[in-house]
């Protein structure tokens, strides 16, 4: 069905397109008339108001279809559907679609509903068969349309121009429309948890043990709901990473922007990039199955009692994955010091060293607050590392040896278990979510302006 | 008159040098230190690099000697018997007919004859787990595709289980020689039967069963002890009790305490006593090593040793109960205890005869490469979650890269300099930065609630990651646009082009090759993320190839996350081999933006 659709458009297309040009061109082989614009621009303008109707009313029946055939049969059905309940009302259409596309329902239907599913496949034929024709009208009357104004003085290029721009802001506007729609549906989501669950109870809550009770009197039912223990965590496990990544990677910026020459540079940085293109997954892979069951046997081996899914685990390997974000936002920073600061430096006898230490890095300093501030917020909304190498208990320690878990593996294991959508467990992610959002946001906020307030002009 | 000498004073000590040669000396010394401190400085610097290039060769070194095993499954010689009325029913040949018939009885048939030793119900349930389930689908596989093998005997390779297959590569435990001298004499060919030797041949063994009375030893004092401890406390609070009732009970638990550690340490003793004497022989229970005799064309399995004498219960038949010279007999051991392992020693002895007699074939592992997941993991491929990459990337590719394209256009050549525009551009950069599983859970509440897409779709996973790649494209496009030099618009502007004219003739092209870079970046990003395709439900068990974009499917990093769950040895070997096929991806894609970077990237 679709690649009927997709055929009849591109025929549509080429048609209009075929057409326009060639009254175009005709005009001027013919009667020699100066045309305003190429006629290949004639032929977009027939184009344009063949194929942009089309497709809207391609749209909008599409999306409208389903809902209003629904409404037709409900009607029908009134006299059966009286007095049930939402969800049965829903089994009730359930049954009518499935019988009319041939699959199995859940016991016998009765007539009235057989009579249903009958005339819902008719409904649903002949819709399409409609959609199908009217557009396709439309789109042909669009261009019948278009080709009557195609004469040498019609400014085509310009009307199409302006379509295109039309387009390229509408395209620009989609980024706008990404952050909306994150915090829309996030905060809608959010709202419903928190209608349930208190807000200060939530953040400032000290036991997160996020049970729903399916029936009465289930045990363990009671569900707590405070999410300071995973914040725990997750900053726990963050500042693991970044002690692991902040002296490596800013030693190495150090070493390749002021020591390194040209060839040991060109081989060395694109090398330290693959850390960065290897899937988080790989990481999760290699701290789950070798280096939490080294920590652990060096652990026994030393008296200490080391858990299998440590928080030094992940936080490790999570490190080393940061390592090239702060190596490289570093490098590109200290090579933007100036060269003159330097050489003021040397002049006045100062090591390499002494320079770096005192003045390079000094000057550096706001970019590299910033650069740090950014590899922490990639820390803390790292999902792969923490759900395969960290725990699932929300456990509120210090204790690098403990298991602890975070906000990320927190909406992973509540997202893909089974509860219904409605019940807090659920809505909890988004929660969740929300705050990750809004902390990420404010880090990323704060590296920007820490980096522009205190970038110091030297020119 | 006066004597006018001068006043001298002495100078105060300021702590600067006295003498030229003494600053030199200062100036010397102070020298060395900041010369030995930048040459530390500088090997931090070098340090650090070193730590972050052997993190890299650590982990690829851990995946690939992991993961090569896998391309290689381990084959069982099958010799089966296609008899004619169990494979071809209705005896026409047709297709229908041969797939109609029952195959797993004479293939189960055909492997308990072809291992040595299966006698029972018993023996066939242990010797079942060895081989695979498809093995039998094999045989029928051979039977369709070549008719003519119906009521012949044929020939066929067939995949041996997981565990034998994780034995086949040295993985599980080891089949080690010990050296035996002297003669041994076995007293019988079949069920329990006693070898003796004419000298102390058993030792070794007899060692390791006095190493596991050791162990137990080790236990009982133990609780020896632990007793004691409680013994002590409640003589600690029997000396604080008061109450008549109180002190009685307690006295009772002393008392009971003080009957265990008797008997303890008379067990003790009395282990302690059968390891002291040498010539009495001992059980070796399941928690110590395991032996076996290889004895006159059969195997034994030691149940009990001594030193120059050993009880075992017979595996495979002997050929007969003459005497064996030294040298032509030998002492098998598995030095991981059975308890301790998954396969048990017969059916290590199975596979291991199996080898001897040259049954075990080695070939390349075609399924990891043409079928989707799978329970069982000598059946698992990758096939399934490629299919559902390729479907998902495309998507992504066929929407991300005409919008980056023309927003990248619109937001450096068209849109003027307000407020909207700063607003669009600040949005993109946050983008940048939001964690992925902040997408996962857009996709979820917005295209799989709102919208009611299909779960588990190719097409939403697509439109997710669009969401991701959306601001790496924006962001390579304009970096591309913005090194095309002015001179190159205005030319075109000069002659007579309109700004979209100039834009689409000129500048795009020129620009193309940096956009395509930024494009298969970031693809390849897209390649590897796995968090937002968890939320919107590709973590399924997918079992068919998916065939368009709204059927279930799953991609490679997710069949890796959930391989890298499951309990089984075998999907360990199968994970770390999925990793290499999708690094090899990576690794390509990445060749390739570089490639066409350097290719086609003009210099201004």
């Amino acid at each position: 069905m679709a690649l009927l659709f997709t055929a009849a458009l591109l025929s549509l297309l080429s048609f209009a397109y075929f057409q326009g040009q060639k009254r175009a061109a005709g005009y001027r082989d013919r009667v020699g008339a100066q045309l305003h614009s190429l006629p290949s621009y004639y032929g977009a303008y027939a184009v344009l108001w063949a194929v942009l109707p089309t497709l809207a009313l391609l749209g909008i029946w599409a999306a409208v279809q389903g809902p209003l055939v629904e409404m037709m049969i409900r009607a029908d059905l009134a006299a059966q559907l009286a007095g049930l309940s939402e969800s049965e009302i829903g089994l009730v259409m359930n049954d009518v679609r499935n019988l009319a596309t041939g699959g199995i329902t859940s016991g016998d239907p009765e007539p009235a509903i057989q009579e249903a599913a009958a005339r819902y496949a008719n409904l649903m034929v002949t819709a399409k068969a409609a959609m199908f024709v009217v557009c396709f009208a439309l789109g042909l009357g669009g261009f019948w349309f278009a080709y009557r104004r195609v004469n040498p003085s019609l400014r085509a290029r310009n009307q199409v121009e302006r379509t295109i721009m039309v387009f390229l802001m509408a395209s620009s506007t989609i980024a706008i429309l990404v952050t909306l729609g994150i915090v829309l549906s996030l905060m809608f989501e959010a709202m419903r948890f928190f209608a349930q669950i208190p807000f200060f109870d939530f953040l400032f809550g000290l036991k997160w043990s996020p049970q729903i009770a399916i029936r009465e009197g289930q045990t363990g039912s009671s569900g707590a709901f405070g999410a300071v223990p995973i914040f725990a965590g997750t900053l726990l496990i963050s500042m693991i990473a970044m002690c692991v990544a902040a002296p490596i990677g800013l030693f190495s910026a150090i070493y390749m922007s002021e020591y390194a020459s040209r060839r040991f540079r060109s081989v060395v940085k694109p090398v330290l990039e693959i850390l960065a293109g290897i899937p988080t997954v790989v990481y999760g892979f290699f701290a789950a199955l070798t280096v939490a069951p080294l920590l652990r046997d060096i652990g026994d081996s030393v008296g200490l009692d080391v858990a299998s899914e440590s928080a030094l685990a992940a936080g490790a390997v999570m490190g080393i994955m940061i390592i090239p974000f702060v190596s490289s936002l570093s490098d590109d920073v200290i090579t933007a010091v100036p060269q003159s600061m330097r050489e003021g430096s040397y002049g006045l006898g100062a090591t390499k060293s002494e320079t770096v230490r005192k003045v390079v890095l000094p000057a550096a300093l706001p970019g590299i607050v910033g650069a740090l501030l950014l590899a922490v917020s990639r820390a803390i909304g790292e999902t792969m590392i923490v759900v395969m190498a960290a725990g699932l208990t929300a456990n509120l320690t210090a204790n690098p040896f403990a298991a602890v878990t975070t906000v990320t593996v927190q909406i992973v294991t509540l997202l893909t278990g089974d509860q219904e959508f409605d019940s807090p467990k659920t809505l909890a992610a988004f929660a969740l979510g929300l705050v990750l959002f809004v902390v990420t946001l404010c880090l990323n906020i704060v590296a920007l302006r820490v980096v522009r307030k205190y970038r110091e002009q030297y020119d | 008159m006066t004597d006018t000498t001068p006043d001298v004073t002495v100078p105060p000590d300021t702590g600067l040098p006295k003498t030229p040669s003494e600053a030199s000396n200062r100036v010397r010394q102070s020298l060395r230190r900041r010369y030995a401190a930048e040459k530390r400085f500088r090997m931090y610097g070098l340090i650090a690099i070193g730590l972050a290039l052997s993190f890299i060769v650590v982990l690829f070194t851990d995946i690939i000697t992991k993961g090569h095993s896998a391309f290689i499954q381990s084959h069982l010689t099958l010799t089966v018997e296609l008899d004619a009325d169990s494979v071809d029913p209705q005896g026409d040949r047709s297709p229908e007919s041969l797939r109609d018939g029952s195959y797993r009885g004479i293939t189960l048939r055909a492997f308990f004859e072809t291992l040595r030793g299966v006698s029972g119900r018993a023996d066939q349930r242990e010797a079942l787990s060895l081989l695979s389930d498809a093995a039998d689908i094999t045989v029928r596989n051979a039977v369709l595709d070549q008719p003519d093998l119906v009521g012949t005997t044929a020939t066929l390779p067939v995949k041996f289980g997981d565990d034998a297959d994780i034995f086949f590569k040295g993985k599980s435990v080891a089949v080690e020689g010990l050296p035996a001298q002297s003669t041994a004499t076995p007293s019988g060919t079949q069920g329990e039967i006693t070898i003796t030797a004419d000298g102390p041949a058993f030792t070794a063994i007899l060692e390791q069963a006095k190493i596991q009375l050791r162990d137990d030893i080790q236990g009982l004092e133990d609780d020896i002890a632990g007793f004691q401890r409680r013994i002590d406390r409640y003589q600690e609070e029997l000396s604080q009790a008061t109450d008549e009732d109180q002190r009685a009970d307690l006295r009772d638990s002393i008392a009971t305490m003080t009957d265990a550690i008797a008997t303890d340490t008379e067990k003790v003793a009395g282990i302690e006593a059968r390891i002291a004497n040498p010539g009495d022989s001992e059980v070796l229970t399941r928690e110590s090593s395991s032996y076996l005799i290889r004895i006159n064309g059969g195997v034994v399995k030691v149940l009990a040793a001594a030193p120059n004498r050993i009880e075992g219960e017979v595996f495979f038949s002997l050929d007969s109960d003459r005497r064996a010279d030294e040298g032509s007999w030998q002492i098998m051991t598995l030095p991981i205890a059975e308890s301790n392992r998954r396969l048990s020693d017969k059916q290590v002895m199975w596979l291991w005869d199996l080898e001897e007699r040259g049954l075990l074939d080695m070939q390349f592992n075609t399924t990891f490469f043409t079928s989707g997941d799978s329970r069982e993991p000598e059946q698992a491929g990758i096939w399934g979650a490629a299919v559902g990459s390729f479907f998902t990337l495309m998507i992504t590719l066929l929407l991300s890269f005409p919008i980056g394209v023309m927003t990248a256009v619109y937001l450096e050549e068209f849109a003027p300099k307000n407020k909207w525009t700063d607003l669009i551009e600040v949005n993109i950069n946050n983008l940048a930065a939001v964690p992925s599983i902040v997408f996962g859970l857009l996709g979820l509440a917005m295209f799989l609630n709102v919208f009611g897409l299909p779960r588990s779709a190719p097409l939403v996973g697509g439109m997710v990651l669009t969401l991701m790649t959306l601001p790496t494209i924006i962001i390579a496009g304009r970096a591309a646009l913005k090194a095309v030099p002015p001179s190159i618009r205005e030319a075109a502007l000069g002659m007579g082009a309109s700004r979209i004219q100039a834009m689409t003739h000129h500048v795009l092209p020129l620009a193309m090759p940096g956009m395509m870079t930024g494009t298969i970046i970031g693809m390849a990003q897209a390649l590897g993320e796995t968090a937002p395709l968890l939320m919107i439900g590709m973590v399924a068990f997918i079992v068919d190839i998916p065939g368009g974009f709204t059927d279930p499917a799953t991609v490679l990093p997710v069949q890796i996350y959930i391989w890298a769950d499951s309990p089984e040895r075998a999907f360990v070997e199968k994970t770390s081999a999925a990793i290499m096929v999708l690094l090899a991806f990576l690794i390509t894609m990445n060749l390739a933006a570089v490639l066409v970077r350097k290719r086609f990237e003009k210099r201004w």
